[in-house]
């Protein structure tokens, strides 16, 4: 007798449509979803020592659905952007790009396990947004200030070094089309919102 | 002379200034015409991406929108900063990748009158320029001042090699292209394994107990390999390993001191230009006497006895023996008539 059998109905559990949700706001085709727990990420990882989670434990835990665990690791923010787990995925995933989207994703929920990486980042586009260019002397200073009083005094000599062999620009570089830019990132920050 | 256009990148304006400084006229020399895209932006860089996606790659979609409007007979876009040259080459190839980026995208170029067709702007990094299109050769004929005793470290950090978007690199761990063309100089070229690994990019500044233990790996391996000095093709690798040596010899209580710059700097005074003219000497971690003893104390040598007339890889100078207390490594059967291929299988 031939028993028909229905196909299983596909589960669309918290941990799947996690997945998918992360897998959609990573720029260009991340293919998370192939990863096959095989931890050549983390072996690859020249900064492992410094997370919570290895970049394979941390996608295992995208697939559990743990989004409050993934949001707070600071496995994201230890990455290097090296791209060597990149490379050496048997499944291609794009791992760094990944980790760009849970940064993006801990900072839209305030996750962020210390404001340190963010602060940095966020001043940085703050020049981008304002003159176009990065600015290296504004961004140092105030994030150093903020951040790392105490370096301050150690930083001093480099910093005399590269100002008198004119490597630190004192006013930033401003771009003709400010206007446009802003106009841009302006609408994109509303498509963005809008995911 | 053949017409690039061409993306200089904050940083040639400020902390990579000796990189600018020594392209331009090593561009020159080699008939590279760079033809700078007008009223460009900031890539970015790795602080973008990690704030917004959308924002962040219609900031890098913008100046493909410039350099595809300025070309005259399809220029590639050459890039001279690892990272810059990466989020452009990102940016053409996930917006075509991804069509849901690349609409994003568009919608907000639109705003300011501008729109990107993903795939019409090749971007290129400049070192892959000169090994291909340039070639060896015509580096070779170009070398007036063969750097003949110089010993160097070809460091090329990470975003030149991987995660190389087009699919165009044989090797992305140990790519030999920098070695080549800096023994086509006429430089002694060390063997040095860590050359593509990273400098730690901005932690650096976010978090120093990691960023100045990797900076210390790449300062004392290059010293144990016995370079002069590293070269680099990156700005972000240049001030990392430059500027901030003096805070990781503090933190390590170590006392390296290994100079570092761009090989464009060293393909300019090969070709008998100034150091000086061409940025060197603008390091924290002074290149420019390294380079000039060096160079005093090499007998003059001709380029054929230097070893640079034939096509090969400059010979590595130091080469460990391995420890014989080591475990011996598995070997393979070697079964005849069995092609590599099938193994893999």
């Amino acid at each position: 007798m031939v028993v028909a059998l229905a196909a299983p109905p596909v589960v669309a559990d918290a941990g799947a449509r996690f997945v998918a949700e992360v897998s959609a706001r990573t720029a260009g085709v991340s293919r998370l979803e192939m990863c096959i727990q095989c931890g050549s990420c983390g072996g690859s990882c020249p900064s492992a020592d410094a997370m919570d989670h290895t970049p394979r434990a941390l996608f295992a835990l995208i697939r559990a659905g743990r989004r409050d665990e993934v949001l707070r690791s600071n496995t994201p923010w230890m990455c290097l952007s090296c791209y060597h787990c990149a490379v050496r995925c048997p499944q291609d995933i794009k791992i760094t790009d990944v980790m760009y989207t849970l940064k993006v994703m801990a900072e839209e929920a305030h996750t962020y396990p210390n404001g340190t990486a963010p602060g940095f980042s966020g001043i940085f586009i703050g020049n981008i947004r304002r003159f176009g260019r990065s600015w290296d002397l504004g961004l140092t200073a105030l994030h150093y200030l903020r951040r790392f009083p105490l370096r301050l005094p150690r930083m001093a000599p480099m910093a005399t070094s590269l100002f008198f062999h004119g490597r630190i620009g004192l006013l930033p570089t401003r771009i003709k089309q400010r206007g446009q830019l802003k106009a841009i990132l302006k609408r994109a920050k509303e498509l963005e919102r809008a995911r | 002379m053949s017409r690039y256009l061409y993306y200089p990148g904050c940083s040639m304006e400020g902390s990579g200034r000796s990189y600018r400084e020594s392209l331009e006229p090593v561009c020159a020399a080699l008939g590279i015409e760079l033809a700078e895209i007008s009223d460009w932006n900031c890539c970015g860089a790795t602080e973008y991406v990690s704030v917004s996606t959308i924002p962040a790659y219609s900031l890098i979609a913008r100046n493909l929108a410039i350099a595809a409007g300025e070309r005259k007979a399809g220029e590639p876009l050459v890039a001279a900063c690892s990272a810059c040259y990466l989020n452009l080459a990102k940016t053409d190839r996930y917006m075509a990748e991804q069509p849901a980026l690349g609409v994003s995208v568009n919608d907000a170029l639109g705003a300011g009158g501008l729109h990107y067709d993903p795939g019409t702007v090749r971007v290129r990094h400049l070192l892959e320029v000169i090994l291909t299109d340039v070639g060896l050769d015509t580096v070779r004929a170009a070398v007036k001042k063969p750097l003949t005793g110089l010993k160097v470290a070809p460091y090329l950090g990470c975003m030149v090699p991987r995660p190389d978007v087009y699919d165009m690199a044989a090797d992305h761990e140990n790519p030999k292209g920098l070695d080549m063309l800096l023994g086509a100089l006429g430089a002694e070229v060390v063997d040095y394994p860590l050359r593509t690994e990273c400098c730690g990019g901005h932690m650096s500044q976010i978090a120093p107990k990691v960023g100045l233990e990797l900076i210390r790996r790449l300062v004392a391996e290059a010293e144990r390999r016995e370079a002069a000095m590293m070269v680099t093709v990156c700005p972000m690798c240049q001030i990392n390993i430059d500027a901030y040596q003096g805070e990781m010899n503090a933190m390590f209580h170590t006392h390296h001191r290994m100079p570092i710059v761009f090989f464009t700097e060293l393909m300019a005074v090969a070709f008998g230009l100034d150091p000086k003219k061409v940025g060197l000497g603008r390091e924290v971690t002074n290149a420019r006497k390294t380079l000039v003893q060096a160079l005093k104390a090499a007998p003059a040598q001709t380029l054929a006895a230097a070893g640079v007339a034939a096509g090969t890889a400059p010979a590595p100078v130091h080469r460990p023996r391995p420890d014989k207390r080591a475990l011996p490594m598995p070997r393979m059967p070697q079964i005849p008539g069995m092609a590599d291929s099938e193994v893999e299988e």
